[in-house]
């Protein structure tokens, strides 16, 4: 009997479950199980690195803990700062250098691949290289040309009130060509008949860009500024390497930083596993405003 | 067809599941350290453990900034890439009571002339709890923080007279921190030569390392060490005048400091930037190359870390040897440990370049004449302290680093950055049962 059937083959609805389980599988091993781990563990006092010591459950005294600690506010706002900063930033610049590059001129796409040339580099590279153009003497390049016009060096990463804005400056190099791209996506697409019937209403550039740029191209730059503020709401690596760990003091250190400090360096495993958690639902409450505001720009479209 | 496609997925599905890389270990050693030159030495003396025994052995080295969290996350996954581990002296607290580490008490009493080696090096580096007489490792490197100075700048007998006519006293390697603070204030002329080079950086252990010294010499403490009690030690007001006095060295210092640890201190030497500069001892073998510091490797001095106004301790660097607990080869590893404590191998390290731990050979006229420092760091060795080494240190430590770098970039006073790191001591020390 069990020789017959396997003699007549696998239906179609085995086939399919055979090449779909083991991305299932991986997927669980790899996603579902560690959030839910995390989710666990979050409960818990334990150190990934005392296996010795079980893990001790303590309700949400994690999460009360990270939410009544002032200097974790403090890692919130330096974030928000950062976030609102870079990601605003980068929209300006992005949209406008799209607005430049959406016409017909020679070379047109050696200069766009030159300006998406940033976005293609590791960051850990792009913190390095800075590290050296910010230095704050004169071997830094940019204090090279700056120093005679403010009377001496400007601690860029080194003063704690200037420091954020390198972290900007990087991010907004490293990140404006993103914010280009899809905002060029947007305005290809847009029918070039629109702007032939305003130019034969006699509409001025700004009605245009007002009445048929902006709102044709809303959705797609929401989609960037939505992936943009999820990435810059995750810092890590230029701050790691740019300002040495959120420096100077912690001027720099955002959630995420913070957050490696006490998953790697503490092994604080439980509390991290808590505050991965709030940065999530931080980052997913983020996200649905931005994809409601998104489908009613659709809707009105 | 079907069943074809079905196969081949169950294939592919079986080979992505349980395929491992297959791994011969036999007699084959594996060393983590971090990416430096001692590591370099270490593996060309263990050359001549391969021709002894035929065991080869395999020195992984790590990035510094990527050290720590390589070797960690290895024990975390319980991984057996790692046979001996040669690790910083704060780290033996979490790997010995987390199990990472074998405990060797036994068999170190049995194989190992400990008396031979320096007392103060065991108890750094092997010995977990401190005065338990118990040991988690052998010391492999044994450094200590140094200064270098330029000497075309400090027997210029104009600079020479300048000097004496300016503060009263001879120009001259500085004994206390004051004549140190005077020096750097006097070679202060920016923005091409700034007085001194300290240790400012919050990366990993960077302030912590330059600053602790001072604090001891100043008559500081972290705290008891019997009770874990902080509150009144580090916020003491000797540890205040020290932090204040550490802080006023930015002054003389270039416009970086605040980002500066060993590699920038390093850097700032061997470009000219600076009169004098901190770093470990370790790193002094670069200096004196002409071809790493074609400028100054001729002009090059080094002198012991100062006395302060209530002592003189010297923060110590360099590690020790441990064994994984997850090895395959303990034995082996054993083997090697033995082998390398030897008073013949250890004459050869000192000879490559490594900091022996083996008293008798560390006072030997050979070493202290091999190289310009050697003197400077055996002098350096009566002085040697370090920071804690519970289990919590990386906690303790990330205090430390946080708060005197807040105070060196002028974002906290001194008494209420060690306030505030004394009230999180306490927290961590409590939070972990210390005060039960």
């Amino acid at each position: 009997m069990r020789t017959a059937r396997f003699s007549r083959g696998f239906s179609d609805y085995q086939i399919k479950m055979a090449f779909i389980m083991p991305t299932m599988i991986l997927l669980i091993l790899m996603n579902i199980f560690p959030l839910l781990w995390s989710l666990y563990l979050s409960f818990h006092r334990y150190k990934a690195s005392m296996p010795n010591r079980p893990a001790k459950f303590i309700g949400p005294q994690n999460y009360a803990r990270l939410l009544t600690d002032p200097e974790i506010w403090g890692y919130f706002q330096t974030t928000a700062y950062f976030v609102v900063l870079a990601v605003i930033t980068q929209f300006i610049i992005g949209f406008g250098l799209a607005l430049l590059l959406n016409r017909e001129f020679r070379y047109k796409g050696l200069v766009t691949t030159l300006i998406l040339l940033p976005m293609m580099l590791s960051p850990v590279v792009v913190g390095l290289f800075w590290r050296f153009i910010f230095a704050s003497d004169a071997s830094g390049l940019v204090n090279y040309l700056l120093s005679p016009l403010f009377g001496g060096p400007i601690g860029w990463t080194t003063d704690p009130k200037i420091a954020m804005l390198a972290v900007v400056i990087v991010d907004t190099w490293m990140w404006s060509p993103f914010m280009m791209l899809i905002s060029l996506a947007g305005l290809s697409a847009i029918p070039k008949y629109l702007y032939e019937a305003a130019d034969v209403d006699r509409a001025s550039q700004w009605f245009k860009f007002r009445w048929i740029t902006l709102p044709l191209v809303s959705p797609l730059l929401l989609i960037a500024l939505l992936f943009r503020t999820m990435d810059a709401f995750k810092m890590f690596d230029i701050v790691y390497v740019l300002t040495r760990e959120g420096g100077p003091g912690i001027a720099t250190e955002t959630v995420s930083m913070n957050l490696y400090k006490l998953a790697f360096r503490n092994y604080n495993t439980g509390k991290a596993c808590a505050m991965a958690y709030i940065l999530l639902i931080i980052i997913v409450a983020l996200s649905n405003i931005y994809v409601k505001h998104l489908n009613k720009v659709r809707g009105e479209a | 067809m079907k069943k074809l496609a079905c196969y081949f997925a169950i294939l592919m599905f079986s080979v992505l599941i349980i395929a491992t890389p297959s791994t011969n270990a036999q007699e084959k050693l594996t060393i983590a350290w971090a990416q430096w030159d001692p590591a370099n030495y270490l593996d060309e003396l263990s050359n001549d453990f391969t021709a002894e025994t035929g065991i080869e052995v395999d020195l992984v080295q790590i990035s510094w900034s990527n050290f720590q969290d390589s070797v960690f996350t290895a024990f975390v996954g319980k991984s057996d890439r790692y046979d001996i581990v040669i690790g910083d002296s704060q780290w033996l607290g979490r790997n010995s009571v987390g199990g990472h580490y074998v405990d060797l008490t036994d068999w170190i009493n049995e194989n190992i002339d400990v008396d031979a080696i320096y007392a103060t090096a065991m108890e750094a580096f092997a010995e977990y709890p401190k005065g338990s007489g118990k040991y988690w490792a052998l010391p492999a490197e044994v450094d200590a923080n140094g200064f270098l100075y330029r000497t075309d700048l400090f027997e210029d007998a104009d600079e020479q007279a300048k000097f004496k006519e300016k503060y009263g006293y001879e120009l001259a390697p500085p004994k206390t921190y004051e004549e140190l603070r005077d020096i750097a204030e006097f070679f202060t002329r920016p923005p091409n030569l700034y007085g001194i080079a300290p240790w400012y950086s919050k990366e990993y252990d960077g302030i912590t390392m330059g600053f602790q010294q001072v604090m001891w010499s100043y008559g500081g403490s972290y705290g008891d060490p019997e009770t874990y009690k902080v509150e009144g030690h580090i916020n003491s007001d000797d540890v205040v005048a020290a932090l204040e006095y550490y802080t006023s060295l930015r002054a003389f210092s270039p416009p970086d400091a605040p980002n500066y640890y060993w590699a920038e201190t390093l850097d700032a030497f061997k470009a000219g930037k600076v009169a004098m500069a901190m770093d470990y001892f370790a790193f002094f073998p670069g200096v004196v190359d002409s071809n790493q510091n074609p400028n100054y490797y001729d002009k090059t001095g080094f002198f012991v870390s100062p006395a302060g106004p209530k002592g003189h301790a010297i923060s110590i660097g360099g590690q020790g040897m441990s064994i994984s607990a997850y090895s395959k080869n303990q034995d082996i590893a054993k083997r090697y440990l033995k082998w390398f404590m030897q008073k013949p191998v250890q004459e050869k390290w000192a000879q490559l370049g490594g900091f022996t731990p083996h008293e008798e050979v560390l006072q030997s006229e050979v070493f202290l004449n091999a190289t310009p420092f050697n003197k400077a760091f055996a002098a350096s060795f009566p002085y040697l302290r370090d920071f804690w080494a519970v289990p919590e240190y990386a906690e303790l430590l990330e205090a430390c680093q946080t708060g005197w770098n807040q105070v060196i970039i002028g974002s906290k006073s001194a008494k209420e950055a060690l306030d505030d790191i004394a009230r999180k001591h306490e927290a961590i020390f409590e939070d972990a049962g210390y005060y039960d």
